[in-house]
C-alpha cells in the first residue's frame, strides 16, 4: 500500500468532489422542481394527465441510468436537426448533459415517492377541505403538501443517496467529478487500490453525513407523533420523599 | 421497428450475457444476505459490529467504484498474492466474476435488512415450538423459518433485484460484451447512438416488465398458505 499516494492525492480528489456536489445538487434542486407537478399528474383523475407521467416514470425508473445519459450525451448528436439548434452549446457539454440526465432520472422516482406520500393522506380530509369549500390549491398547499411532505423526507433520504452513488456515472462521460478523478489519477500512478479505497471512504462520509442531516430533519418535523417529553424532576422529586 | 444494421445478433447475444449475470449477482447476493442476517441477528457481539459495518459501507459506495475497484484492484491484489508466493506473470481477473462480486455485495449489503427485518417478523414462540419437539437449528432454519421468510421479503427482494438488473450495465465499463457494451460497439460502426442506446433501453425496459410480473407470481405462490379477507 502507497499510503503517501493516498494522502498526496486527498486535495485533488476533494477537487472532484466539489464537481460530484455541484452535479448532485442542481439536479436534486431541479429534480425537485419538476418532481411536484409530475407527481400531480400521476394522481390526477384525468387520463390525459395521468398517462404521460406514467409512461415518463416507467421509462425512467425502468432503464439504467447509464443509459439515459448515454442516449443524451452520445444519442442526441445523431439528429443534425439538434445539432444546428441553438440547444447544441449545451447539449454538447458533458456536464450539461450530465445534470440533464441525473435531472430526468431523479425526477422520476422522487415523483413516485411524493405519489405515495399523497395518496396516504387519509381522502377523508380531502373530503372535508372540500366540504368547507376550499379551493384546489388552498387545499393542496394547507391540507395535502405540509403532510405530503414531511411523510416523502425518508425516502426522499433515500432517493437522495441514490443520486448521489449514481453520480458516478458522469465519470463515463469525461467528467472529472470525485470517481473522475480518482480514474484519472490512477491511469497515471496505476494505483488502482489505494486511490478506489480513498474514493470509496469519501463517498461513505459523505452519505453518512447526509443520512444524519435527513434523520435530524424528519426527527424536527415528525414531532407531533411522539409523546411529550416526561417531567422527570417531579418523578425523582416524589422517589426521594 | 428498429433499423440495427446487421448488430441485432450480438445485442441478442449481450442480452444474454446480461440475463446470465444478474441471475448470478442474484444468487450470490441472495446468499451473502442470507450470512449477514444471520450474522446481525448473533449471540455474538462482534458478529454483529462486522455485519452492521458491512452494510452501512458498501450502502455508501456508488456501485461503479464498487466495481471498478474489485476488478482494477482485486487484480492487482492477486497478482501481489502471486508475486509473494513465488508465482510470475500478470493475471487478470474475469470482468463477469468481477461484476458478480461488486454487484452481488452490493445486493447482499441491502437484502442483510430485509432478511432480517423478516427473521423477525416469525413469532418467536415458533422458534421455541420447534426446539421443544427437539429440531436441529437447520431443521428449524429450513422447514419454519425459510419459508415464511420468503413471504415478508420477496417485495423488498425483488426490487433490490430490479435496482441490480439496472445496475449490470454498469459491467460494460469493464469490458463485458453485455447489452450496453454491445451496443457501445455497434455505435462505433454505424455511427447512430440514439438508435442503439434506445434499443437498448427498450431491452432493460422488457427485461424490467418480466422481472415484475415474475416477482407477482412468486409473491402470489409464497403467499397460497394465508388466509384472505
Amino acid at each position: 500500500m502507497d499510503f503517501l499516494l493516498m494522502l498526496t492525492s486527498i486535495p485533488n480528489l476533494l477537487h472532484g468532489t466539489v464537481l460530484t456536489f455541484e452535479l448532485v445538487g442542481s439536479s436534486m434542486l431541479f429534480g425537485i422542481i419538476l418532481a411536484v407537478p409530475l407527481a400531480l399528474m400521476r394522481v390526477s383523475k384525468r387520463l390525459w394527465l395521468s398517462a404521460p407521467a406514467y409512461g415518463y416514470t416507467f421509462f425512467f425508473r425502468g432503464t439504467p441510468l447509464l443509459v439515459q445519459i448515454f442516449l443524451i450525451y452520445y444519442g442526441l448528436s445523431q439528429f443534425s436537426l439538434i445539432k444546428e439548434s441553438f440547444l447544441w452549446p449545451i447539449l454538447r457539454e458533458p456536464y450539461w448533459c450530465a445534470i440533464i440526465a441525473f435531472t430526468l432520472n431523479t425526477t422520476a422516482y422522487t415523483g413516485e415517492i411524493l405519489r405515495g406520500a399523497i395518496q396516504a393522506i387519509p381522502y377523508g380530509q380531502i373530503e372535508a377541505a372540500k366540504s368547507v369549500g376550499m379551493s384546489k390549491v388552498l387545499q393542496l398547499r394547507r391540507i395535502i403538501a405540509p403532510q405530503a411532505l414531511v411523510l416523502a423526507l425518508p425516502g426522499y433520504s433515500n432517493e437522495l443517496i441514490l443520486l448521489l452513488k449514481g453520480s458516478a456515472l458522469a465519470s463515463t462521460i469525461t467528467l472529472l467529478d470525485l470517481t473522475g478523478i480518482t480514474r484519472k489519477i490512477i491511469a497515471e500512478t496505476y494505483r488502482p487500490l489505494e486511490l478506489f479505497l480513498m474514493a470509496a471512504c469519501i463517498y461513505v462520509v459523505i452519505t453518512f453525513v447526509l443520512s444524519q442531516i435527513f434523520g435530524w430533519v424528519e426527527h424536527h418535523f415528525t414531532a407531533y407523533r411522539r409523546p411529550p417529553r416526561q417531567l422527570e424532576v417531579q418523578a425523582g422529586g416524589l422517589g426521594k420523599g | 421497428m428498429f433499423n440495427l444494421y446487421g448488430f441485432g445478433g450480438l445485442i441478442f447475444a449481450g442480452t444474454w450475457m446480461t440475463i446470465k449475470l444478474i441471475l448470478s449477482i442474484l444468487f450470490f447476493g441472495l446468499i451473502l444476505g442470507m450470512i449477514g442476517a444471520g450474522a446481525k441477528l448473533s449471540r455474538f457481539r462482534i458478529l454483529n459490529i462486522m455485519a452492521g459495518a458491512f452494510t452501512s459501507i458498501v450502502r455508501g459506495i456508488p456501485e461503479l467504484i464498487l466495481i471498478l475497484g474489485i476488478y482494477f484492484g482485486g487484480t492487482v491484489v492477486i497478482n501481489n498474492l502471486l508475486a509473494s508466493l513465488g508465482y510470475g506473470g500478470s493475471f487478470g481477473i474475469n470482468p463477469f466474476a468481477a461484476g458478480v462480486v461488486a454487484l452481488g455485495t452490493a445486493y447482499g449489503a441491502y437484502a442483510t435488512d430485509v432478511f432480517r427485518v423478516s427473521i423477525q417478523s416469525i413469532p418467536k414462540g415458533q422458534i421455541e415450538a420447534a426446539r421443544a419437539v427437539g429440531m436441529p437449528g437447520p431443521l428449524i432454519f429450513r422447514r419454519i423459518i425459510l419459508p415464511q421468510i420468503w413471504l415478508v421479503a420477496l417485495p423488498a427482494l425483488g426490487n433490490l433485484f430490479l435496482v441490480s438488473q439496472k445496475d449490470s450495465a454498469l459491467v460494460s465499463v469493464i469490458g463485458l460484451q453485455e447489452i450496453m457494451r454491445a451496443s457501445s460497439f455497434a455505435v462505433r460502426y454505424t455511427k447512430k447512438p440514439f438508435t442503439f442506446y434506445l434499443a437498448a433501453a427498450f431491452i432493460y425496459l422488457g427485461l424490467t416488465v418480466v422481472t415484475t410480473v415474475a416477482i407477482q407470481l412468486f409473491e402470489k405462490r409464497a403467499g397460497r398458505g394465508l388466509r384472505r379477507e
